[in-house]
């Protein structure tokens, strides 16, 4: 380029200087070989597709949990690593589940040095909470990973990501072969964002597999591997509806107050979460639904039977999936044509021209803790060990308008209204309702919920009077004890820092 | 007027029912010292209620025990527990005769006065589980002032009678001879458990049954019944609509110093004020039926 030419801000100043053509073939010469130019993704082993993307130590490596603790890709692959001998890489994994127990030794080999995640539990989680690395993890939302992504705190050199089937070229989607997924949500921003992307499937099929969540102009290298994930794991017990009286009693008060909100009107929208308590919701909302003559125009989130159920009479027009919960949701997400697939970055990034979570009118929430500021806690337990996941909490709270936070007041034993929380995930400003079985609790920053939620009568009560109920059946618990190491980040969803997690003293 | 639609059995011993029960908030809780106790169990679940009713869980909600038989080795320590305790209401299991009352009722005042608690404050209801005691059952609901209530408890008596539980066939006559008992007594009658808890049909298709015989409520074993059972009772909004009228022209009419209701032209008797009082406690406790 001319050195006097002036250039357009942000563009490259200089553009190399043209080739001469050398024959069709010569810049893509599997052109010219009639089966490489078909079969030329698909390599026999995992090893053999590392050697070709070049993944190097120090390197980020990423999955998708849509197995949830039926995965079987992120041990494999890296126990793979280990055996290659790569060291220090950053395991930026979507989540990490009980399942993922193998990667201590792993790290404690100095394979992984560093890790980002959504949440962890089990033997994992509990390693790491008692001191197991020396970089503190970083635990994000959905949408704030995506945002961590764009920003390139999380830079993705290699996507591996699990399919049970996709073709000779890498279209893969969760409902074809035999272990079925469903929504690929969080795969997708991997493949988008990801510089290299391996694809592991379990069967290769006939070219084109469409519709194509994760598409072929996105995937390097094809792999069949014996088996990618279990998706009877997917769900633990997600999809049938609770006989405990104490989930129906919260989940009877939880259809109570999103009928009486202020936002359940024709053509509202709400997320509903996937426990049995949130399955038991969604059945007393269906009742106040067609006794009112009230239809959600769309429902957002982890999708399950019971929303697909809805779905199909008629009672939710139109289902955006992120996660597919169980095998009918995975189905559905199959046949019906508004059972919609959304990657996470449509669904929750802050950074998303358009995140989903900004238009909801209701989302219904979990704690495992949450605080006389509403704060909720949905990772630490009450050992101060790990044994939860961000997910989507502090997305969806802060995007819709009305959240609800529903909760046994005490689980055996142990309060779940505290003074503070041992750990922050969900800032309480963003939390409408607090539903226990003992009461509702409505965030003194709702006036106005708080007055229709009274008026419908209600059994509100403030959160002080929430949580001296609970004390005065448990007692007050004794505090945690943590040592000064930080062995956990905790990053809000636009990718600050809202608290960290010390180590546990044995 | 003392709502008794729901009475929860809670076996004295589950420690862990008792500190959670009350969130379902039926109308009275039955702390059961008797047959849901095993034998070893006895002291450790009547220290248990003891401290259950010194505590202020239950509040809002009438609490009673159902004692062992005065006549076994636990009968006179449950009681003397209830009683300090604080119970609002004593039941006795498998009641005879009259004279079981009388006994209970004797028992009961000299309690009191041991423990300082004013005599009289502690109400008595009687479990009727046997042939003889449906035939006594009109003696029994006499037997006391401080009876409340009189229940049929279905499993005994259909032992004694040579049968098994049914359509209800099998109880009609036991329901209807104490009901009546009852109603002669100007006293509460309350009907047999269900117990298969994950029939809801069958649930709801006896408390309709036994609702419209007359019956003040029923014994529960599940708090998932407590809410079905409730909106059973729950008048519809049109009842609540109908009582509102009844009980404002009542009250013109006494306004006016006139001794005779009418509404629409039709004249209202005391009977049907009553009974519009009683619809719209039951709307004011668990709102209209859905």
């Amino acid at each position: 380029m001319d050195k006097n030419n002036q250039s357009a801000p942000g563009r490259s100043e200089t553009v190399a200087e043209p080739e001469l053509f050398q024959g069709f073939a010569a810049k893509n010469p599997y052109l010219a070989d009639p089966v490489a130019k078909l079969d030329r993704k698909l390599v026999d082993t995992v090893q053999e597709a590392v050697r070709r993307v070049g993944l190097k130590d120090g390197m980020t490596i990423s999955f998708h949990h849509a197995y949830r603790e039926g995965d079987k890709v992120i041990n494999m692959v890296v126990a793979i690593l280990a055996d290659m001998g790569f060291k220090d890489l950053t395991l930026a994994s979507s989540s990490l589940v009980s399942a993922n127990a193998p990667l201590i030794e792993h790290i404690r080999n100095g394979v992984i040095r560093k890790i980002y995640t959504s949440g962890m539990r089990g033997k994992l989680a509990d390693a790491i909470s008692h001191g197991l690395m020396d970089e503190p993890i970083t635990v994000h939302s959905h949408g704030g990973r995506c945002a961590l992504i764009e920003t390139g705190e999380i830079n993705i050199d290699v996507a591996f990501i699990g399919v049970s089937a996709c073709d000779a070229y890498g279209n893969a989607n969760g409902f074809s072969g035999r272990s079925r997924c469903g929504s690929l949500g969080y795969a997708m921003v991997d493949a988008h964002f990801a510089k290299s992307v391996i694809m592991l499937t379990e069967e290769i099929v006939a070219y084109p597999n469409a519709p194509a969540s994760i598409r072929q102009d996105q995937v390097d290298w094809i792999v069949q591997v014996d088996e990618v994930g279990d998706p009877a794991k997917i769900s633990v017990g997600a999809a049938r509806a609770t006989t405990n009286p104490r989930e129906l009693l919260i989940a009877r008060l939880s259809a109570e107050v999103m009928e009486y909100g202020g936002y359940f009107n024709d053509g509202f929208s709400m997320q509903t979460g996937t426990g049995g308590s949130s399955t038991a919701t969604v059945r007393f909302l269906e009742e106040r639904m067609r006794h009112l003559d009230i239809k959600a125009a769309w429902a957002l989130g982890g999708q399950t039977g019971g929303m697909v159920d809805l779905h199909n009479k008629g009672l939710i027009g139109t289902l955006l999936d992120t996660q597919s919960f169980d095998a009918v949701a995975a189905r559905s997400l199959e046949s019906s044509p508004n059972h919609v697939e959304i990657s996470a970055h449509y669904y929750a990034s802050p950074m998303s021209k358009g995140a989903v979570v900004d238009r909801l009118d209701m989302v219904i929430l979990s704690a495992l803790e949450i605080d006389l500021d509403f704060n909720v806690n949905v990772l630490t337990g009450s050992d101060g060990v790990m044994r939860g996941a961000s997910g989507g909490h502090c997305d969806t709270a802060a995007g819709a308008k009305l959240s609800i936070v529903t909760a046994p007041l005490i689980r055996s034993r142990i309060p779940t209204v505290v003074k503070k929380v041992t750990t922050r995930v969900t800032p309480g400003e963003t939390i409408g309702v607090l539903v226990t079985d003992h009461g509702i609790a409505v965030n003194p920053n709702r006036p106005d919920v708080e007055e229709r939620l009274r008026a419908a009568n209600l059994p509100v009560r403030s959160i002080e009077e929430l949580y001296q109920r609970a004390i005065s059946i448990t007692g007050e618990p004794k505090p945690i004890e943590f040592l000064d190491k930080v062995v956990g980040v905790v990053r809000y969803r636009d990718g600050t820092v809202i608290d960290t997690v010390r180590q546990v003293a044995k | 007027m003392t709502l008794r639609r729901s009475m929860l059995f809670i076996p004295g011993s589950n420690a862990a029912m008792i500190s959670t029960a009350f969130v379902f908030k039926p109308d009275s809780v039955m702390f059961d010292l008797e047959d849901a106790v095993s034998l070893r169990e006895k002291d450790a679940a009547r220290l248990l209620v003891y401290h259950t009713l010194k505590s202020s869980l239950y509040d809002g909600i009438e609490r009673v025990v159902r004692i062992n038989p005065l006549s076994t080795p636990f009968g006179r320590d449950d009681l003397e527990a209830a009683v300090r305790g604080g119970a609002d209401v004593i039941r006795l299991p498998k009641t005879e005769t009259a004279d079981d009352v009388k006994e209970l009722e004797a028992c009961v005042e000299e309690l009191e006065r041991k423990c300082g608690r004013e005599v009289g404050s502690t109400l008595l209801m009687a479990a009727i589980e046997s042939a003889s005691g449906v035939i006594n059952s009109v003696a029994i609901a006499n037997a006391s002032k401080r009876l409340m209530g009189i229940a049929v408890a279905g499993f005994d008596y259909v032992v004694d009678m040579q049968t098994e539980r049914g359509d209800g066939s099998e109880l009609f006559y036991a329901r209807c001879a104490v009901l009546h008992a009852a109603r002669a007594a100007k006293i509460d009658a309350f009907d047999v458990v269900y117990s298969d808890i994950n029939n809801e049909e069958g649930f709801l298709k006896e408390v309709d049954v036994i609702k419209r015989l007359g019956f003040n409520g029923k014994s529960l074993i599940n708090p998932r019944q407590i809410e079905l059972l409730h909106n059973a009772y729950a008048p519809t909004q049109e009842d609540v609509d109908y009582a509102n009228r009844v009980v404002a022209a009542a009250a013109k009419a006494e306004a006016d110093g006139l001794g005779v209701i009418s509404l629409n032209g039709k004249m209202i008797d005391a009977p049907i004020v009553d009974s519009a009082k009683r619809v719209l406690s039951r709307a004011q406790a668990s709102g209209v039926r859905r």
